[in-house]
């Protein structure tokens, strides 16, 4: 069976599956790692949301033979990590983990991770661009949310990007 | 307008509870002594009080639970943190939170000291294991602060001994017990000093709810910090030894069967494959991965037998219920004003799948799953796999919503059948397609109104709701049948679906002679109760038809409403609610508002919502999305009663916001071919964020009346605020919902195989 390397929130692993397994599976029924959901499989809900290489990615729709040894992948798991120590709150997480946390987003709390990681690929996203986030970019989220936890998430994103 | 009373306002805080004997502190509650009244205002022309406003279905279901309430328990534990099992399952409504408020207010501990877990199946509460009907809090607000003071009482006996002092000159103070020269001792130290041998009981006194300092306080939820970290786990999440990924390739026909698998052997070879299986609802597969399993899914051949709607579309089933449709009872003469509605099928798929991980060995059984009547699943369990009831362990998970799924145990149960058929732990998971297109779904209605009106008086209104059956075989109707016999107006004789539309149906308005019927008929779909049961679409029709009446007489349909409505709290949130939104506002054509209120889980609600129906807005592009008309602003007021956590009381009602605007514009599935055609989130048009109001004003209003149920109380209310906006927008009443239901605003996806494949581009579409 074929071997995939690749990083995994800042630690190389190596497994054996076949490349055409997506990496969603590889992840959360292989390595553990169960932060990121699966909520349809065809990249069109975005619980899966997690970054490559700091952009935002959903790997129910990558084969795990398309990454290569040095691809970072960070789930919801390594999210604190990737802000710099001074920059983490008080429970000791990433900015957008502590906006969610003081605006008490999460209902059910699945769909929360991809919305979260959505949410800071988003931020990243409009500051390259040189600007901030707006209404549109708000209403251009694709993440669904069946709690309907919509208006705080607008709020959360809105407040981490000033914290970010 | 006056407002009678009920018994609840009694002040009554004395209750006798237990000390169990163990090496700790473990209080119980007994008391089935519930907050239970009837307002009733006067009107002009009264309606007479319905069914739901003498005894509605939380009362029932409360009454249902006094008998085993004593089994409640609050453990003080050595660290000094208080312990909670709650009989209950919580998906996202905040009863976790909301129970950890309740023993920290009374326990006087701080809320993040009160770990909130979970209660297993537990044969022995009987029927007090059902999370339904909103109605925790209502049936669990006493018998939780009665088990918490047991246990302070407990420990303020122990500390006196330590501290020398009686006890009556002692305090509390955030987990420790004060003397009054300031000596303190810790409830975890005192935990094992206050422990008792034998089961003792004892006389408390509540906290007088006027000096509560956490509970009516906004408070953040207690999974919230997992959630955001992603440790949070759901059924799929657990780490159980050998439960390896599982998944059921189904037939191409709702309800379908299997014949026979003719590649068995071929897909077993595949690569991660360990086992294929065939079960009364497919062909099970069980693999390395779910990917593994989506593959093994899509190569199956299987032959089947076709379900019992095959070839039928969505409007065949309309015909069957129009054909069941019976008459509209006689209005006193005067004009009239009439609607006949459609509601087509909506889905209640929560973002989580259906799963559950089984272990079925060696005449045991273990199960573990997001389940809302545990009970009946253990039941259910072990007569399909034939284990003794005593060996079925059944660990319920916190889910990844509900919205009416988790009320049943096809998952559980399907799980236990594969687990006993492979004689191997599983985990199993619905693919999205199967829990969209098999999964149940809020059953197709039409609901027909006649009113007459004379002058500006409403004479009479009559409501005809007629519908694909709703299922209520989840156990519930256990409760109700128990208790059915003793209701008034001869409810006992009624099936369940009646039961619980009349507990659940108010017309809260003075319209003269009112009546409201249910007819169900047809059995063949899978259906529950979504969000609210049968209220988003009875009230929708209401709310369109007031309006109507409004408009005949001339009458601003926000002073219509108040000029008729028999419900003091619904005037107050109305009132509060068209002050907030600025209703009447000078608006743009195309742009209007609608209101909508509602009366259930012992509160009110209402909702104003703006909506913009015009081109520019209704046509905007969003990539293979829906788009439409869009709900600007909704100004959403409930009176739940005393808000246990209003924090959660506003999050709740935003999430029945984003229902009521789906239900109403954007969400139903297509039947074609004896099949659902919605099979992924891309077909099926839930709000999304650009659907969601950029403004959601929500008020809790403050009330001393007993606490209410918040999960499901703001869908009605908001389903018909929207369909009331949207008629004035566009000057046409709507008939049928969604709106967009005539538009398939999708290619659908092919039924064989039954779940689509994983696309393999996502490195293309990073941000």
């Amino acid at each position: 069976m074929p071997e995939q390397t690749f990083v995994v929130n800042g630690e190389r692993v190596t497994v054996d599956v076949e490349d055409n397994v997506r990496v969603l599976w590889v992840l959360r029924d292989l390595l553990g790692v169960t932060g990121p959901k699966y909520g349809c499989g065809i990249n069109v809900c975005k619980a899966c949301t997690s970054h490559i290489n700091g952009k935002a990615f959903n790997p129910c729709a990558v084969p795990v033979g398309d990454l290569s040894a040095d691809d970072e992948v960070t789930t919801i798991e390594g999210l604190p990590a990737q802000a710099a120590e001074e920059a983490r709150g008080d429970h000791g997480l990433h900015p957008m983990q502590e906006a969610w946390l003081e605006r008490d987003v999460v209902q059910c709390g699945y769909c929360q991770p991809g919305q979260i990681m959505a949410a800071v690929a988003l931020v990243r996203k409009v500051r390259d661009e040189g600007r901030t986030i707006t209404d549109a970019d708000l209403d251009g989220i694709r993440n669904i949310c069946r709690c309907g936890t919509y208006t705080r998430i607008r709020e959360a994103i809105r407040d981490g990007e000033t914290r970010m | 307008m006056t407002t009678t009373d009920g018994p609840h306002t009694v002040n009554r805080r004395k209750f006798i509870g237990y000390l169990l004997g163990g090496a700790t502190v473990v209080a119980a509650a007994d008391l089935g002594l519930f907050g239970r009244g009837a307002t009733a205002d006067a009107g002009e022309l009264p309606t007479l009080p319905q069914p739901a406003e003498i005894a509605d279905l939380s009362d029932l279901l409360t009454l249902a639970a006094a008998p085993t309430s004593q089994l409640i328990t609050v453990t003080i534990n050595d660290d000094g943190t208080a312990s909670f099992e709650l009989p209950r399952t919580e998906v996202g409504q905040g009863i976790t939170t909301a129970a950890a408020m309740l023993i920290a207010e009374e326990l006087d501990l701080p809320v993040d000291k009160v770990h909130v877990t979970l209660a297993p199946a537990r044969p022995e509460l009987l029927f007090n294991q059902i999370t339904g009907g909103s109605n925790t809090i209502h049936a669990m607000y006493t018998p939780i602060r009665v088990a918490a003071a047991v246990a302070k009482g407990a420990l303020l006996q122990a500390a006196a001994t330590v501290l020398g002092d009686s006890a009556n000159k002692l305090t509390s103070h955030l987990g420790h017990i004060v003397a009054p020269d300031g000596r303190r001792v810790d409830y975890g130290r005192l935990s094992a000093l206050a422990a008792k041998e034998e089961p003792e009981a004892v006389e408390v006194q509540l906290k007088d709810e006027g000096s509560h300092g956490v509970v009516g306080t906004p408070v953040n939820r207690i999974d919230a910090l997992d959630a955001v970290t992603g440790t949070k786990r759901f059924a799929t999440d657990l780490d159980v030894a050998d439960a390896l990924p599982t998944m059921v390739c189904r037939a191409p026909t709702l309800n379908g069967t299997p014949n026979a698998v003719n590649n068995a052997d071929e897909v077993r070879n595949m690569p991660g494959v360990t086992h294929v299986a065939t079960i009364p609802t497919g062909v099970a597969v069980r693999a390395a991965t779910f990917g593994q399993c989506i593959d093994a899914v899509r190569a199956l051949d299987v032959s089947w037998k076709d379900g019992p709607v095959a070839g039928m579309s969505d409007e065949d089933a309309l015909a069957g219920v129009r054909a069941a449709e019976a008459p509209v009872p006689e209005l006193p003469a005067g004009e009239t004003v009439s609607g006949d509605f459609t509601f087509w099928f909506r889905s209640n798929s929560a973002m989580d799948t259906n799963s559950a991980v089984a272990d079925v060995r060696d005449g045991r059984a273990e199960i573990w799953a997001s389940l809302k009547n545990p009970n009946v699943a253990q039941g259910r369990i072990a007569e399909a796999v034939g284990v003794p009831l005593n060996n079925v362990t059944v660990h319920v998970v916190q889910g990844g919503g509900s919205f009416g799924r988790r009320l049943f145990d096809e998952p559980a149960i399907e799980a236990a059948r594969i687990s006993h058929t492979m004689g191997v732990p599983v985990k199993l998971m619905w693919h999205r397609a199967d829990d969209a297109r098999v999964g149940r779904t809020h059953p197709l209605a039409t609901s027909r109104i006649r009113a007459s009106y004379s002058g500006d008086t409403v004479l009479g209104f009559q409501q005809a709701h007629t519908s694909v059956e709703t299922d209520f075989r989840h156990g519930l109707g256990d409760i109700i049948t128990a208790k059915a016999a003793d209701l008034p107006a001869g409810l006992g004789n009624l099936p369940f679906a009646q039961v619980i539309f009349h507990l659940t149906t108010i017309l809260p308005y003075d319209f003269g002679a009112v009546g409201q019927s249910l007819v169900e008929t047809d059995t063949r779909f899978n259906t529950s109760s979504m969000r609210n049961i049968y209220s988003p679409d009875v009230r929708t029709a209401n709310e369109l038809i007031v309006d109507r009446l409004a408009q005949r007489m001339g009458t601003d349909p926000l002073e219509f409403r108040l000029s008729h409505l028999r419900n003091g709290r619904l005037r107050t949130a109305l009132e509060t609610a068209a002050e907030k939104a600025e209703w009447g506002k000078d608006l743009p054509e195309g742009v209007a508002q609608g209101i909508g209120v509602h009366v259930e889980y012992k509160g009110v609600t209402a909702c104003i919502m703006e909506i913009d129906c015009r081109p520019e807005t209704v046509n905007r592009k969003v990539r293979n999305a829906v788009t439409g008309p869009r709900v600007t602003k909704a100004t959403m007021v409930i009176d739940c009663g005393r808000a246990i956590n209003p924090r959660g009381v506003e999050a709740q009602m935003q999430g029945c916001v984003n229902d009521g605007i789906a239900m109403t514009l954007t969400s139903s599935l297509h039947l074609r071919d004896g099949h659902f055609q919605e099979a992924s989130w891309d077909n099926y048009f839930y709000t999304r964020q650009w659907n969601t109001p950029p403004e959601l004003d929500v008020v809790v209003l403050e009330s001393t009346e007993p606490p209410g149920g918040v999960g499901e109380a703001g869908v009605a209310a908001s389903a018909a605020a929207a369909a009331c906006a949207y008629a004035r927008a566009t000057g046409t009443m709507p008939t049928e919902f969604p709106i967009n239901h005539q538009t398939l605003s999708f290619e659908p996806k092919p039924y064989t195989p039954p779940v689509p494949q994983s696309p393999t581009d996502g490195l293309e579409h990073t941000y």
